[in-house]
């Protein structure tokens, strides 16, 4: 086991991660800010066509991806912890929970777009139904990505001998993921929740 | 694992269930009534009150570099005054 290998419990400012990852970031929820924001202006424009078509969705499914996503996040945040004391067992066994997490996510996602396109609702539907394809279709396809960096988080972590690189590379993923449940957390809200 | 999960972020994923049922019961008319409208802006502050916590304690940007934490909470407050803002107007 490295001797440096960071504690649960910093004192000294710590950047989990690469520095570039965290611009990747920060670029991606700017591009994020700029759709939310265009949605609910749009929304503005015509609050009747898009309250009505917000109750056509299903908001049980919505709120369930969401305890999967926050749950997800949880066990990625556990895996981060159990890896800086070197239990890579523990921390991939955790990254594997969120792993299935985020496939319980494309399952319910796959049911719900399959409930809208069966009764009618596709993106050409209206504003509404072309902004909610668009921005879960987005960030749809940010959760496949990932889940292929948590299967990689997950081979990574089990190396019996972690390392300070090991765990920069574990910590640039887990930031991708919980990026992944913040931009959902938004999406919720705006989608299934305002009126 | 179990052991592992006794850890203060767990406690900050129940904050972040419970919080998620407050959203839900404002988007279902409770605690405001009619007044629809006070309660989408009380689930975008509990939003972004959410994501604050995902970025200080997931993210872990609670210790990290001070520039790159100012960075993520200015994100999180100009992009929920911009979205109350557009929201309201329009009412």
């Amino acid at each position: 086991m490295s001797a440096s290998l960071k504690p649960s419990s910093l004192e000294e400012p710590h950047l989990p991660g690469e520095t570039g990852v965290w611009v990747f970031i920060l670029g991606d929820m700017l591009m994020f800010a700029l759709l939310f924001s265009v949605f609910v202006y749009y929304r503005s424009e015509d609050v009747p066509l898009f309250s009505h078509s917000q109750t056509t969705l299903n908001q049980t499914l919505g709120a369930f991806n969401t305890l999967l996503m926050l749950s997800s996040s949880w066990f990625v945040a556990l895996a981060i912890h159990s890896a800086r004391k070197n239990l890579g067992n523990i921390s991939a066994r955790f990254f594997s929970l969120a792993f299935l997490c985020g496939l319980g996510f494309v399952v319910v996602k796959f049911f719900e777009y399959r409930e809208k396109i069966i009764a009618g609702f596709t993106i050409t539907t209206n504003d509404f139904y072309m902004y909610y394809f668009m921005l879960t279709g987005i960030h749809l396809v940010h959760v496949v990505i990932g889940m292929g960096v948590l299967a990689f988080l997950i081979m990574t972590s089990r190396n019996p001998n972690l390392e300070d690189s090991h765990v920069n590379v574990l910590e640039s993923g887990a930031s991708f993921w919980h990026m992944v449940d913040i931009l959902w957390i938004v999406l919720f809200a705006l989608f299934y929740l305002l009126r | 694992m179990i052991e592992a999960a006794k850890h203060y972020i767990s406690w900050i994923w129940v904050g972040l269930i419970l919080a998620t049922g407050m959203s839900w019961q404002f988007g279902h008319g409770f605690g405001f009534g009619d007044n629809y409208h006070y309660a989408a802006i009380a689930i975008l502050i509990i939003t972004f009150v959410k994501v604050r916590y995902v970025f200080l304690d997931f993210m872990e940007l609670r210790t990290a570099p001070l520039p790159l934490r100012l960075a993520f909470e200015a994100w999180a407050v100009i992009v929920c005054t911009l979205l109350i803002f557009l929201y309201w107007s329009g009412l």
